[in-house]
């Protein structure tokens, strides 16, 4: 008997039909067997599947990967980008069983599955994709049928084509499920993805690709955790940065105790809205109206930083209707006129027309598919903001220059 | 939202850099030869649109009449005349463009340009050139700066040398420790790798070497260390003034390092590239190209170390390429549109993304679907070639087929290459024998046209992947994906065809005749599959190529099928016609009819049509996804252009919208008969009148009721009759299959045993496939094209050819109008093809070729379709013969249209069509001309009057040269068969008289020195020396004239001398009616020759 049948139910009664991906010798029978519910998401990233499963960002998304051909390198020991993987579920056309590439130390779904997340295959995921793009990301539940719901046949095609007898009624009650499921807005999601406790980012064991760090910049900065990828943990210990990480909830006054020249706010999941991020915003109002303003600190943020940020200076955030998830969105630095291809992975963004004139801040960076914001930066102060992921991880890493910028930014610290 | 950023527009510095051209002159890459084939007509296509939305006057030059590039409409100003420095010049003072474009013509336009920049033509007339600076060029091309620009990018290349003579090769490879590590040879300044290779001993170097130097224009080769096995990754990059870069596609090779890209496997994108490695890939080549200074496209190689990190740049191409080609109908990313607009100033972010509408050019494309592509060898014509593929390019085209997994998108494409009915289960007979493995395996261990095969072979008779990964280095990920397909194979022939099982095939990318071969539940029968998938509701969708994985709404409607659950093709209401391609390009069937197909899609649309376009040839204009209304790229067989046909009819039981396969060549025509027969409207002329045509002994009933003679022959269905029959007629006889395009098996024949050889080794008669036998009649050939609407029959031209019938139509020089026919024969043709065009009911093209005989017309073949001329004619006559066909077909008359019958008037001009070989890139196959065609390509020569036409028409072919050297004098080898010494005096003569130095074989030194002639003999290759082989070598010889007799061992003798020939790239006439018109045309002046845009030539002079 083939994988297990897995229904993909969305909250307004669209539907598709797919099948458990699973390694030869994995058992069907494990955390992942009873399926899961979360907001469904798209990425159109053709590589980077490892990264992206373990992108903090991704916290309590069911992602579907627009790539078909997904494990064909399996997973290795140095691409992780947390250290666990934090999606919801996997969805994919075709999962590939035996991967080729001389790092793989593991496959994704066996791998997953002891997270308790599955992989679920042969579900038309460009049709998924499209009803996406048109309907907005969405609730989803998706779950294998319920015992005795369905017929028993051997038909692959006629199961994800829904022609399966009580294949569409299990739907319709999975639909049901995802309707009652809160809305990404209203969940708590970055505590748990975020440290708990202040620390030291190990050069050693974030970052060991990276070449060792260079003395010469004996620079302190903080990081603020909300889920924040790995690559931008190396990013600034690449450069040298005797860089400190601490948690999302951290108060201005512990910061400052910690005397760095700069703080980072990186990325994480959900709504920068959220009641939980309110301390969040409250420390880089303070930030900004004290050392920042007195040019004593630099600053910098990437993604829900940047939506943070936004907040924090009196802008406010909205959502987008199926959000930026991808390593080919075009951004134009207005300064430059330049375009940047960048890795990108939000749902929100910052409302342009909400940016306070007294705020002296300025868009600097805009999507050129959509004109949305994608960089905030002070007419005078060193505080920059992008809404893309200069480490990458997956994606180009023509964004670098980035943290360069930054560095470049700390040597003004007086 | 844009309305309140802040600065969407571009940067105000940028627009300092601007400097929009007024003109432009774009080059075209010429001839078809293999390394350069239609891929360069779409970019030079999209080029010139690009220009004229951007209001750049366009000029266009190029050699190739068959391309749509060399419509008068597409460019502002069309010129057809030869690539040369004179020519380039001429144009140049004439029009003045302000900018050249050179990176869309391949390797041609790209040195042309340096050669004009080196003339100091471009700087005399204040020509910039665009696109790619001089300096990128030679950065790219020349071996050495190369090098230095690489070293000091940081950007490792392997370990190699430069080398100019065999004592410089010798002392490198002694160095690197050869040959325990083999050496790779690469010619400078190059196309598709001519005269490189691989050499593993001593000898082989001493080979590889001197051929390499011999074929680079400045004699230089790289010499490198071989990186077999390592896996090659290409990257399609781009960049625009303002320095913003992109890259458009990744491809990954199936083949590792070893074989050209061109005649790889090719899988896009890339499939077994961690992010790491593919940004660590890109990242190298974005510097690169910015390093180039390249505003356009740029196309750079790599070699990646399977086990870790190293990798090596292998090459960069700064200019559109095969493989950008590729990458734009692999991502719907117009690389070649997008490249010319950055060339006249435009950036990425100011160029509309077509496919989407909302979206610019600045982004990169996401894949949402597996692009495998197979290159399309000549083998099928020159079996006994060498077939190994190495670094040397050997295929004529290419295959593309898009599908949502590998294994569907492999067979698809394998499907797509219309190797007679091959599918992924072929097995040569040879294979089931007892040594059967060992021959599958010397065919897995060296690259070959066949391998893929083999290595299925192979895994069908137990062979372990990590065996097959062991010998070849092919990723285990491919070869997988292989035993997949191996998998279920096993489950079709075990198990009991249901609908589970047959909906996993589908997905695999099984055809029906492949599942009807395999499960006995359908009796082998395809028809019986179709059924059971309609009865199970098993059916193809169509997914659409829009750039970005759905992440926008795309409106350019450009499908591929695949099994899936939703369909996006769906169909919008009005008429609709579907135009059937010619698949990939191959030797018979090249460019010109996709030319037809392209004009055919046009035609549609102005006659208020919805135009279809079904094809698999990623390198043609047909597949670009604005020449009609719906593209498809599919295989095209029966079942993928019948799924295509249903959904156009937009659901069953609905009517199916008519099918014109009148234009793609016999691949399209060969589709007639079984779609016809499963009710599919096939519109134009009849399957009855095809079938009429094609069929022997119907058509020599029909021409007997006519009155009209052809040779006297027919087809034969056994070894007996045909011995009978070729007594009875005598000998020579002209023997052939019927059926096929290009002459493919087709000899002439002087004796009996010679016959018997042919029907046993080359074609076997049987009942289904007759062998047609005809008496070979010598005479003048005559080539006529006409347009019938079913009562009138428009002629718009005859032409003549200059060699005896009995070499290929499409390997002849052949002259437009005809200047050698005498009144009372041109009105006997123009009456014969009128009587024969409405006797068989044509509704459209027919094509029709004579022999005259001792002052006799008679018939050699009807083909009631396009053919190879029609591009030719169209443009020198300025009849649209496509245009006006296919209104035919929709129920238009000529008389409608403004049109009468008879012959059109002939014009004030005469135009030459040569033809083109790439005989140097095919080891190991004779060049002698003969029934069976040869030649790639074509180029036209176009004047006033005959002379300069013709001296245009060599000139374009490459036979000889505009700016001969003027410190050596021209030599002239001749090799004269016996029955051709008598025609040959008067063309010595003349070359003797031109100031050539005459050599010659004995025989033929003897009848010359009868002349009072100066002339060297030398011996012939059997006699014991090589001294024939030295001296072509030695330089002193410039052109060699070899004519045969037939018969076995005086073709073997000969073939030496033209191998020989080929391989040092001295042009090699094996017909004396070439050498003739040849000779004729050498006495012009240097300027006796005029250089006008096409449409000039005709026109009264005043």
């Amino acid at each position: 008997m083939s994988a297990p049948r897995f229904i993909l139910a969305l909250e307004d009664g669209r539907s598709f039909f797919g099948f458990r991906a699973l390694d030869p010798g994995q058992s069907a029978h494990d955390d992942a067997a009873s399926g899961t519910g979360g907001e469904a998401v798209f990425c159109t990233a053709m590589t980077g599947y490892q990264e992206i499963c373990t992108d903090p960002s991704f916290r309590g998304q069911i992602t579907t990967l627009t790539y078909p051909l997904i494990d064909n390198y399996g997973i290795n020991a140095d691409d992780f980008e947390s250290a666990r993987p934090w999606i919801n579920a996997l969805v994919v056309r075709e999962y590939c069983t035996g991967p080729s590439n001389w790092r793989t130390n593991g496959s994704l779904s066996t791998w997953l599955g002891q997270h308790g997340i599955p992989i679920v295959e042969g579900i038309d995921t460009r049709s998924l994709t499209r009803h996406l793009r048109m309907h907005g990301a969405m609730r989803a539940s998706l779950a294998p049928p319920r015992t005795g719901t369905i017929a028993d046949d051997d038909d692959p095609g006629a199961w994800i084509n829904g022609r399966t007898p009580g294949a569409r009624i299990e739907a319709e009650y999975l639909s049901g499920i995802a309707r009652g499921l809160p809305v990404l807005e209203d969940q708590e999601l970055v505590e748990g993805v975020s440290t708990s406790a202040l620390g030291l980012v190990d050069h050693d064991t974030w970052a060991p690709f990276a070449a060792p760090p260079r003395s010469r910049h004996a620079h302190r900065v903080v990081l603020i955790d909300c889920g924040v990828k790995h690559n931008i943990a190396r990013s600034l210990t690449r450069r040298g940065l005797d860089t400190v990480i601490v948690p999302y909830h951290t108060s201005a006054e512990e910061i400052l105790a910690l005397e760095p020249a700069g703080v980072v706010i990186g990325n994480g999941p959900g709504d920068p809205s959220a009641a939980a991020l309110a301390t969040t915003v409250q420390t880089l109002r303070t930030l900004l109206d004290g050392p920042v303003a007195s040019g004593r600190m630099a600053l910098t943020a990437v993604c829900l930083g940047h939506q943070v940020m936004g907040l924090a200076i009196g802008a406010q955030t909205s959502r987008l209707r199926f959000g930026h998830r991808g390593a080919n969105h075009p951004v134009r630095d207005v300064t430059t006129g330049r375009v940047y291809i960048t890795s990108q992975n939000h749902g929100f963004q910052v409302d342009a027309t909400t940016i306070p004139d007294a705020s002296g801040f300025t868009v600097s960076h805009v999507n050129v598919n959509d004109g949305s914001v994608e960089g905030l930066a002070h007419r005078e102060l060193p505080v920059f903001t992008v809404q893309y992921h200069p480490e990458a991880s997956p994606g180009p890493q023509d964004n670098q220059y980035l943290f360069d910028r930054f560095v470049d930014s700390l040597e003004t610290i007086g | 939202m844009t309305d309140d950023t802040p600065n969407t527009g571009i940067h105000p510095s940028l627009s300092a850099m601007r400097n929009k051209p007024a003109s432009v002159l774009i080059i075209g890459s010429g001839p078809i030869v293999i390394g350069q084939a239609a891929e360069f007509d779409y970019a030079g296509t999209q080029a010139c649109k690009a220009m004229r939305e951007e209001g750049v006057r366009s000029i266009l030059v190029n050699s190739n009449p068959a391309t749509i590039m060399t419509d008068a409409e597409v460019a502002d100003a069309v010129y057809i005349e030869p690539l040369t420095v004179p020519v380039l010049e001429r144009i140049i003072a004439r029009e003045r463009p302000e900018g050249l474009l050179p990176t869309l013509g391949g390797q041609t336009g790209l040195n042309l340009a340096r050669e004009l920049a080196d003339a100091g033509i471009l700087e005399k007339y204040n020509v910039r050139l665009l696109g790619t600076p001089l300096r990128a060029i030679r950065q790219a091309e020349d071996r050495d700066e190369f090098r230095q620009l690489m070293n000091a990018l940081g950007e490792p290349i392997p370990t190699s040398a430069i080398v100019h003579t065999m004592d410089e090769a010798y002392a490198f490879a002694k160095e690197i420790g050869f040959p325990e590590v083999p050496l790779i040879v690469r010619p400078a300044y190059t196309l598709g790798g001519t005269g490189g290779g691989i050499a593993h001993t001593w000898p082989e170097l001493d080979l590889v070497v001197q051929s390499g130097i011999g074929a680079s224009p400045i004699g230089q080769i790289l010499l490198e260390r071989s990186l077999v096995g390592w896996k090659e990754i290409e990257y399609e990059v781009m960049r625009d003034a303002a320095d913003n870069c992109i890259t458009v596609c990744n491809m990954e090779n199936f083949d590792p390092m070893g074989v050209h890209t061109g005649d790889s496997i090719v899988v896009a994108p890339s499939q077994t590239l961690t992010d790491r490695e593919y940004q660590m890939l890109r990242t190298s080549a974005l510097k690169i190209i910015r390093a180039l200074g390249i505003e356009g496209g740029c196309n750079v190689q790599f070699g990646l170390d399977p086990y870790s990190f190293n990798y090596i740049v292998i090459e960069v191409n700064p200019r559109v390429s095969r493989s950008s080609a590729l990458a734009s109908k692999a991502t719907g990313y117009p690389i070649a549109r997008v490249a010319a607009k950055i060339a006249v100033g435009r950036t990425l972010d100011e160029i509309p993304n077509s496919v989407t509408g909302e979206t610019t050019a600045a982004f990169e494309p996401a894949l949402d679907y597996c692009v495998v592509k197979i290159p399309r060898w000549p083998f099928d014509k020159f079996p006994h070639g060498d077939r190994t593929i190495g670094t040397q390019m050997k295929a004529t085209g290419e295959v593309m087929a898009i599908e949502r997994t590998f294994e569907a998108a492999f067979q698809k494409a394998v499907r797509s290459l219309e190797m007679g009915s091959r599918t992924l289960l072929w097995e040569d007979a040879s294979w089931r024998e007892p040594e059967g493995l060992t021959r599958i395996w010397s065919l897995i261990d060296t690259p070959n046209d066949i391998r893929l095969w083999a290595l299925m072979a192979a895994l069908r008779r137990g062979v372990a992947v990590a065996e097959l990964h062991r010998r070849t280095r092919i990723d285990t990920w491919f070869l997988d994906r292989l035993a997949c397909i191996h998998a279920l194979e096993q489950r079709l022939l075990r198990e009991p065809l249901t609908p589970g099982l047959l909906w996993d095939a589908k997905r695999r990318g099984f055809s029906d005749a492949q599942v009807a071969t395999l499960s006995d539940t359908v009796q082998g029968l395809p028809d019986r599959v179709r059924e059971l998938r309609d009865q199970w509701q098993i059916a193809p969708v169509f997914k659409m190529v829009d750039t970005c994985a759905a992440e926008f709404a795309a409106r350019t409607p450009y499908f591929y099928s695949t099994y899936e659950v939703e369909n996006e093709a769906i169909v919008p209401p009005g008429k609709s016609a579907i135009v059937i391609g010619s698949g990939p390009i191959r030797i018979g069937q090249g460019i010109e009819f996709d030319y037809c197909s392209v004009h055919s899609a046009w035609a549609l649309r102005d006659a208020g049509w919805g135009s279809v376009m079904i094809n698999s040839n990623p390198e043609t204009v047909s597949t670009d996804f604005d020449t009609s209304d719906r593209l498809y790229f599919e295989a095209l067989d029966e079942e993928s252009v019948l799924e295509v046909i249903r959904n156009e009819a937009g659901g069953p039981g609905k009517p199916m919208p008519p099918v014109i396969a009148q234009f793609g060549g016999q691949t399209a025509i060969n589709l007639a008969g079984p779609l016809n027969r499963l009710g599919v409207p096939v519109i134009g002329s009849s399957v009855d009148t095809i079938d009429l045509a094609e069929d022997r002994r119907r058509f020599e009933r029909f021409l007997d009721g006519l009155g009209i003679p052809q040779p006297p022959g027919t087809g034969v269905t056994s070894v007996s009759d045909a011995i009978t029959i070729a007594n009875h007629i005598g000998y020579p006889v002209l023997v052939r299959p019927s059926y096929v395009l290009g002459g493919r098996a087709m000899e002439i024949i002087g004796e009996e045993s010679d016959l018997e050889r042919y029907l046993t080794n080359v074609v076997s008669p049987t009942e289904k496939s007759p062998v047609l036998i005809d008496k070979y009649l010598q005479g003048k050939e005559v080539e006529v094209d006409a347009i019938c609407d079913g009562e009138v029959t428009l002629i718009p031209g005859i032409m003549e050819h200059i060699e005896r019938a009995g070499v290929h139509s499409g390997d002849s020089f052949a002259v437009y109008p005809a200047i050698n026919l005498a009144e009372a024969i041109v009105e006997q043709l123009v009456s014969y093809t009128e009587r024969i065009a409405i006797g068989l009911g044509v509704r459209g093209l027919v094509n029709i070729q004579y022999v005259i005989h001792q002052g006799q017309v008679y018939v050699i073949e009807v083909n009631p379709r396009s053919s190879r001329t029609v591009p030719f004619l169209s443009k020198v006559t300025g009849v649209p013969m496509v245009r006006l066909a296919t209104h035919i077909q929709l129920g238009k008359t000529l008389r409608e249209m403004g049109y009468s019958g008879g012959l059109w008037p002939r014009q004030n001009l005469v135009a030459v069509k040569a033809p083109v070989f790439s005989m140097s890139k095919l080891i190991g196959v004779d060049t002698y001309l003969g029934p069976e065609m040869k030649s790639t390509g074509e180029v036209m020569g176009i004047d006033h009057t005959f002379a300069p036409a013709l001296y245009k028409a060599m000139v374009g072919a490459g036979v000889i040269s505009m700016t001969p050297s003027k410190t050596s004098t021209p030599g002239l080898l001749l090799s004269i068969a016996d029955r051709d010494k008598d025609d040959a005096v008067p063309v010595i003569k003349q070359f003797a008289t031109n100031g050539y130095r005459l050599f010659a074989t004995a025989g033929t030194a003897r009848m010359i020195r009868t002349l009072g002639l100066a002339v060297r003999e030398v011996g012939k290759i059997n006699d014991g020396d090589h001294t024939i082989t030295e001296l072509i070598r030695s330089g002193e010889v410039t052109l060699v004239v070899n004519t045969i007799t037939g018969g076995r061992g005086v073709l073997q003798d000969g073939f030496e001398i033209r191998r020989v020939a080929v391989e040092t790239r001295i042009p090699c006439l094996t017909s004396l009616d070439t050498a003739s018109a040849l000779a004729s045309s050498l006495s012009l002046g240097a300027n006796d020759y005029s250089v006008l845009p096409i449409t000039e030539y005709g026109k009264p002079r005043g």
